[in-house]
């Protein structure tokens, strides 16, 4: 019950601040929490079930090429776009999950790696459909949902919202359920996990998948908000943000990529003012990181003072 | 006789090596069985095949009457099996109450602590399971096995590191089962073979040595010359 | 061109992809096989190589040649204590876990590559060859007079390739030399394979990891300094390297030396020829999915030996 009170008070809190924020933070809160969707589904994968991908690049691209090309190319609307784009995200994690789980640890992270990769050049190759490194734009006419259109800022703001919202109460429903208690104890130690008879990897597939929507939902609902859809997004470094976020945050903690996305997003703002090797504050981070806070600022938090943070 | 397990021609090898080499083993309904040989002989590699940890090289195992030799290890625990683990394998960054709650699959508080009560440590409730102290772990392990309710438990050196007031509270764990759960336990103290095992099967160079009450074990002369005469 | 002779071309340029592929990858295959850690900095390694490079030949002006001689035992020195400072201040502290030195490698490889880009700069910048006379190569075909030779235009090498083509062939080796039959290779294979024991037998095995990760990222800079006369210094040049390092690594099987060098001539070679002949997107697709699958259906690589 506590879980999801704080989860509430979270999204009143941002509900409030869509009405205060200045124009200029408001768009970057928009973003922040469309990005805090992808971490939140990074999590379910390396936070709870302890598997940690180097390509989840791949999904947030899935879902967000999915969308755009249904838009573009098949003249769809929003919403059947986005449930078509999340279909095809929750196919294609499957397929890699059933190629990926074959391999542990060091393997599945070179796997994922290399099938972010893969898609990352196909997209590229693709270039007649896609654009490309160029990416393509979503016209401000595709994006309107019953006459609402995504891309006034309040509306985005607020669809954003929702969206982080139905995402972030879901990870608590996940959190608490049973299936969610299995994949802690798959992190914790598969061996005793399967001689306890559960089917490890049936729910190592289920947290592909559900992580991999999740992820898939961000890059869809970036792409109906921001109105772009660009090659950049499946590259390596998108694959390595989620990562950062979850780190910095607390992996394993439902608030965690919320925080480590929303700081992180402010300190690369910050820094890319300074100086054009913004990307050092990324470098320097997962360095400390790793060194002095594995367990992220949520993760230290309840491992001081609040030791039932969800 | 009312068999509950049986193996016949189980083998594993190991790039060559015969780690255990055609062993037929049964396991009659409700007895406590005792596994003992020397290190090496291949104990836990047998019980890691009945269990579907380790597959077998060839052979099969029957369970109620099943061949489970092509099920995978937590199919095999779903039919009614527990395994423990030699090295302890708890989780350690869970507490207690989740630990056995992972093994009831049942997050009922109330039936956690009833499977705590039986080793004591019910006052532990909420602790961290890495925070307890080495044989706590060890009867924690224990007790997920029990908390599993299983037909076959299947221990695997399971007082290695106990003190003998914690040996004496697993004895009496274990005779509390008897009965209604098969036990098949390895076991290398032999206090303990002798107190609790109504069976004994020795293992020697992953053959079958002899198998027999713990009377009949004792006054086995090839017995002695392999490995009683070693202690 | 005719097809022969653009052939031949085309296994000349992937030889020497192939010979740089080769030391580059030996370096990270060497890190992986006795220290289990995969080093997802050994782009950026290669690119300081590269780098530094340019910095040394710059600086000692004079003739390309000595700038280069230079470039050649500054640059790996340089590289290799920066590495051992990495696994000094990192690796080490995290206890080698491979999560851990994953995102610290990522994190390290941002560092250098940022840094580069404030020092160095976003430009490409070339270093001078100490050689580069052209040489033409002769082709055949058979005329009216029996076999005849001619110089096809355009079918030509420079010297200084052949010699990149050379010296990676000594340096390689030279180093399977060292591994298989010097103490310190003796010491290496060891710890490899089993670290708690070669400390029981008074190796220094913290030591033993310092070296090994400061000798393959020292590899990885040499290459660079090898390749920096064709291609020109720049601060993302480590992309490409540390993908083909890994395809290479895993076909060859992780840590095995010989898979990884003979993993190294086939797909350096058919990575020249295929990118001459077809687009280089399209096999770089077919590379990355082929080890993908390899890691799926045959993690030991296709030279390693299957693990009991």
């Amino acid at each position: 019950m506590k879980t999801h009170l704080l989860h509430l008070a979270l999204i009143g809190l941002l509900f409030a601040l869509g009405f205060i924020l200045p124009d200029y933070h408001q768009g970057n809160f928009s973003r922040i929490m469309v990005l805090a969707i992808y971490a939140m589904g990074y999590n379910v994968m390396f936070g709870y079930t302890g598997m940690l991908s180097l390509g989840h690049a791949m999904f947030f691209a899935a879902g967000m090429y999915g969308f755009g090309l249904s838009v573009q190319l098949g003249d769809l609307g929003v919403i059947p776009a986005m449930l078509l784009a999340l279909l095809g995200t929750a196919a294609f994690a499957a397929l890699v999950g059933a190629l990926s789980l074959r391999t542990i640890g060091v393997g599945f992270m070179i796997v994922t790696l290399m099938f972010a990769q893969a898609v990352y050049l196909t997209i590229l190759y693709a270039g007649k459909y896609t654009r490309g490194d160029e990416g393509f734009v979503l016209q401000p006419e595709a994006r309107t949902i019953a006459g609402m259109a995504l891309n006034q800022p309040d509306i985005r703001y607020f669809t954003a919202l929702m969206l982080f919202g139905l995402v972030l109460l879901g990870t608590g429903l996940l959190v608490r359920s049973n299936f969610g208690s299995v994949l802690v104890a798959v992190r914790e130690n598969e061996e005793r996990t399967r001689m306890l008879g559960y089917d490890v990897i049936a729910h190592k597939m289920g947290a592909v998948v559900v992580s991999g929507v999740i992820s898939g939902l961000s890059g869809a609902t970036y792409a109906a908000l921001f109105g772009y859809v660009g090659a950049s997004f499946a590259t390596v470094q998108y694959s390595i943000f989620p990562l950062l976020w979850v780190l910095l945050g607390g992996m394993g903690t439902t608030l965690g990529p919320f925080v480590g996305a929303l700081l992180m997003f402010y300190l690369i703002d910050y820094s890319s003012g300074l100086t054009n090797a913004y990307m050092l504050i990324v470098g320097v981070a997962l360095v400390l990181l790793v060194l002095f806070a594995r367990a992220g600022i949520i993760g230290e938090i309840r491992k001081r003072w609040v030791p039932w943070l969800p | 006789m009312n068999l509950h397990l049986e193996t016949k021609g189980l083998t594993r090898i190991y790039g060559g090596l015969h780690a255990v080499s055609d062993v037929d083993f049964s396991l009659e309904r409700g007895k406590i069985h005792a596994l003992i040989g020397p290190n090496g002989a291949g104990k836990s590699t047998f019980v890691g095949m009945v269990s579907g940890r380790i597959p077998a090289s060839s052979g099969t195992v029957m369970f109620e009457g099943q061949d489970i030799s092509n099920l995978p290890a937590h199919k095999r625990m779903r039919r009614g099996m527990a395994y423990t683990f030699q090295i302890t394998a708890i989780y350690a960054n869970l507490t207690l109450a989740q630990n056995i709650a992972l093994a009831l699959q049942d997050r009922n508080r109330d039936k956690a602590l009833t499977a705590l009560k039986r080793i004591g440590l019910e006052d532990r409730i909420d602790q961290i399971a890495g925070d307890l102290s080495y044989g706590h772990q060890r009867l924690l392990e224990i007790a997920m096995g029990v908390a599993q309710n299983p037909r076959l438990l299947i221990l695997d050196e399971p007082t290695q590191g106990l003190a003998e007031s914690e040996i004496v509270q697993f004895q009496t764990l274990i005779r509390s089962l008897a009965g209604d759960t098969t036990i098949l336990l390895i076991e290398h103290n032999m206090d303990v073979v002798m107190a609790l095992a109504e069976q004994i099967t020795v293992l020697n160079m992953g053959q079958v040595l002899a198998t027999g009450t713990p009377q009949d074990i004792q006054s086995n002369a090839a017995v002695q010359a392999a490995y009683l005469g070693t202690e | 061109m005719e097809f022969g002779p653009h052939l031949l071309l085309a296994v000349i340029e992937g030889s020497v992809g192939a010979a740089v592929l080769a030391l580059t990858a030996l370096g990270l295959s060497l890190v992986f096989g006795v220290m289990r850690v995969v080093n997802v900095a050994h782009g950026e390694f290669y690119m300081l190589g590269a780098v530094i490079a340019w910095y040394v030949a710059t600086f000692l002006g004079a003739h390309p040649a000595v700038g280069f001689v230079g470039a050649l035992i500054l640059a790996p020195a340089l590289v290799a204590v920066i590495a051992m400072l990495v696994d000094w201040l990192a690796l080490k502290r995290v206890g080698y876990d491979p999560e851990a030195t994953i995102v610290a490698t990522i994190g390290f490889g941002y560092i250098f590559q940022q840094l580069t880009l404030m020092g160095f700069g976003p430009e490409a910048r070339p270093v001078d060859p100490p050689f580069n006379s052209r040489i033409a190569l002769p082709w055949f075909e058979f005329g009216e007079n029996g076999l005849e030779f001619y110089f096809p235009w355009g079918l030509s090498v420079t010297s200084y390739k052949l010699f990149v083509i050379g010296a990676a062939a000594v340096l390689l080796i030279g180093f399977w030399l060292m591994l298989s039959r010097s103490k310190i290779g003796l010491v290496m294979r060891a710890t490899e394979l089993d670290r708690e024991t070669a400390q029981a037998f008074g190796i220094p095995v913290d030591r033993v990891y310092a070296i090994v990760f400061g000798l393959g990222a020292g590899l990885a800079a040499l290459a660079a300094v090898l390749i920096v006369p064709i291609q020109q210094a720049h601060y993302l040049m480590g992309h490409d390297p540390l993908l083909l390092s890994f395809i290479v690594v895993i076909i060859g099987g992780l840590g095995s030396i010989r898979g990884t060098i003979v993993a190294a001539l086939l797909i350096g070679l058919s990575d020249g020829i295929i990118s001459v002949f077809f687009s280089p997107t399209l096999a770089k697709i077919i590379a990355t999915l082929l080890v993908a699958f390899v890691l799926v259906f045959r993690p030991q690589g296709l030279y390693g030996k299957k693990a009991a």
